[in-house]
């Protein structure tokens, strides 16, 4: 047998193969080069605007000329925990929980499905199907919903066919929640809200109960747990990361959304448009800053309690 | 074994999925406190085999019983029967000792009541010192004990075990399989056991059942699988028998049947010496020469094309190089006639 000799060349030696030798040799600079970029972007961009806010927030605007007094004080925080203002707190923390809640309710049987059962095509209509309400205009969604909530809506006419409008009227007639029609009542704002961010929910649970190996489920009942007792000992612990990763985008999403409930629900207002209010029409940056200092607390308070119930003990 | 009830029974079970059949038609008895072992290469339904006994799969025809109740429609959970897992599925949210008191806790019963039973338990596996620890923090050994304390806790009547000793390494491994043969002498349970090692299910188990293809070619002692193969697959599979094809057979011993040689039984003959009595003589060339420790693998071309392979003890005086020729023998009864399948 002749064996053609196979010519493969070396590698040729040029600059960019050597750039990488280098790179290969010395782990340091290689991590450097790939984190320099988004450090700079996290630290200047983010990062610095959110100190600039909180330094923002302990200056206070002259009550009679307008005029921001560049001096540090603790009196923006004293109008912030004014009755009205706390109200406005308590509102849309309140707001944002009931939509946390209802979406995770909502998430966690279709994130389920998803993770447990879906599988090829379904999987991907799965994605599709969960995502596809993030490709149009958040605009016109929100909009949409307001025509379709509205008294002589789309919800209204069907309820009307069914015979059912006496029960949304009564639905409607439940204080607080309800108000004349959907659209300005709160149950109205709490449907867009969690219409908007329900993805945001399915999509951190359903990646926690994808690295949940069907052995374990297997083995919690092999021990002779029915399926109601697997559920709560071994499949919610081990989703509940999930659980907590949407909860973070859902409630903190809502809490700082002030478009919405421009166009969905009651006058009285939320955070987000306290925020806006002051930063714009007011002129008054620094209670702007001190407003938008809450959520960051909140959130930090609620993650410090999910780390307290061992919410984090599956990582 | 004829025991009055078995502790597993399979009648006629089969368990397709689509056209594809995993388990096809088994039948199969296993006693009480005995030692089972389901041998078989990947894909041959010895695992399905284990999911329908613990519950986890329906079989798609025939009938399974546990110590004579028909479990037809019983989910695992209700089942008298616990597993201990290729993975060890242990609950990682979980302490050692939370994981080892899960069954019982399931089961409503007080906490200081079960983690005795769970701290008796880790003592069986050897694991005392290790009850707060997190499984992430074991080493694969310790996992398995933790997996198999948890199983026994429960006590259950039978014990389900999926290639448990698959993961761990030789030195570990062999440790296992004696210890796990001794807790089950000890508890007196049936377990059943499923591998694709041979030597494990030849060492460990009272007795061996070979799968291929969804089926069971044979089953008996380990010493009538090992000796006694009764198909050209279990020869094959189980140890190092050579198969011989029935015209060589034939020339042979006068019958056209295929039979297996085991590679221990053919010795290599010195220049000019005699064969002894009743033996048959081969000759061929050597075609590869492999150390494997105690013994040395031949592989002989016989003059008219049948393959050997002879394991000799490798500090035998005569060892031919690659391409000579020898000649070797073997006794009459050294082989075995089988079915051709």
């Amino acid at each position: 047998m002749t064996a053609e000799p196979l010519s493969i060349s070396e590698p040729r030696d040029g600059w960019l193969r050597r750039a990488s030798d280098v790179l290969m040799r010395r782990q340091g600079l290689y991590l450097l080069l790939l984190l320099v970029p988004p450090l700079l972007w996290l630290g200047i961009v983010y990062l610095g605007s959110l100190f600039a806010l909180l330094a923002e927030s302990f200056f206070a605007i002259d009550e009679f000329s307008g005029v921001i007094v560049r001096e540090p004080t603790l009196k923006t925080y004293g109008d912030l925990l004014q009755p009205a203002n706390l109200d406005i707190i308590i509102r849309t923390v309140s707001v944002a929980a009931i939509v946390t809640v209802l979406a995770a309710l909502l998430a966690f049987p279709i994130a389920y499905y998803a993770a447990r059962y879906a599988r090829g095509r379904t999987k991907a209509l799965f994605y599709l199907a969960v995502m596809m309400p993030l490709w149009s205009s958040y605009l016109v969604k929100v909009y949409a919903w307001k025509l379709l909530l509205a008294k002589e809506g789309a919800i209204g006419w069907f309820m009307e066919r069914l015979g059912a409008a006496p029960l949304l009227d009564a639905f409607l007639a439940i204080p607080t929640i309800g108000g004349p029609s959907l659209s300005v009542s709160y149950a109205g704002m709490v449907l867009v809200f969690l219409y908007l961010w329900l993805p945001f929910m399915v999509l951190p649970i359903q990646a926690a109960l994808e690295r949940v190996p069907a052995s374990l489920i297997e083995a919690s009942g092999d021990l002779g747990a029915t399926p109601g007792q697997t559920f709560r000992s071994v499949i919610l612990p081990l989703a509940f990361p999930g659980v907590i990763a949407g909860s973070i985008f859902t409630f903190s999403l809502t809490l700082g959304d002030y478009i919405v409930p421009q166009i969905v629900g009651p006058s009285s207002l939320i955070l987000g448009q306290v925020v806006y209010a002051q930063q714009g029409l007011a002129g008054n940056m620094p209670l702007a800053a001190a407003f938008s200092v809450v959520p960051v607390v909140i959130m930090a308070v609620f993650l410090t309690a999910a780390k307290r119930m061992g919410a984090f003990d599956a990582l | 074994m004829t025991a009055p009830i078995p502790a597993v029974r399979f009648r006629g079970v089969a368990r397709h999925y689509g056209s594809v059949r995993a388990v096809d038609g088994v039948d199969l008895d296993i006693a009480p406190g005995e030692f089972f072992a389901m041998l078989g290469p990947s894909g041959s339904g010895k695992t399905t085999c284990l999911r329908l006994i613990a519950g986890f799969d329906q079989p798609t025809a025939g009938h399974i019983e546990i110590f004579g109740e028909a479990v037809e429609g019983v989910p695992a959970y209700r089942r008298p029967v616990n597993t201990v897992f290729q993975d060890y599925a242990l609950f990682p949210h979980m302490s050692v000792l939370e994981n080892v008191c899960y069954g019982l806790m399931v089961r409503g019963l007080a906490r200081n009541k079960r983690e005795t039973l769970g701290r008796d338990a880790l003592d069986m596996v050897k694991l005392a010192g290790m009850a707060g620890r997190k499984p992430g923090e074991l080493s694969g050994g310790q996992r398995q004990r933790v997996a198999l304390a948890r199983a026994l806790v429960v006590r259950p009547k039978v014990l389900l075990l999926d290639e448990p000793l698959g993961a761990l390494d030789l030195k570990l491994r062999e440790e296992m399989q004696s210890e796990l043969k001794q807790l089950q002498r000890a508890l007196g349970l049936s377990f059943v056991f499923v591998t694709h090692d041979q030597g494990e299910a030849l060492s460990m188990a009272d007795r061996v059942a070979v799968f291929c293809d969804g089926r069971i070619m044979q089953v008996g002692l380990p010493e009538d699988i090992y000796a006694r193969p009764s198909t050209r697959f279990v020869a094959s599979f189980v140890g190092s028998s050579n198969v011989i094809e029935a015209a060589a057979v034939a020339k042979w011993l006068g019958k056209a049947r295929v039979a297996s040689l085991k590679a221990e039984k053919i010795s290599l003959l010195g220049k000019n010496e005699a064969a002894p009595d009743a033996a048959i003589v081969v000759e061929g060339a050597v075609a590869q020469s492999l150390y494997q420790g105690p013994v040395k693998r031949i592989e002989l071309v016989l003059d008219d094309g049948t393959r050997l392979v002879a394991a000799v003890p490798s500090d035998a005086t005569a060892c031919p190089e690659q391409g000579a020729r020898v000649r070797a023998s073997f006794p009459r009864t050294a082989l075995h006639l089988m079915e051709d399948a």
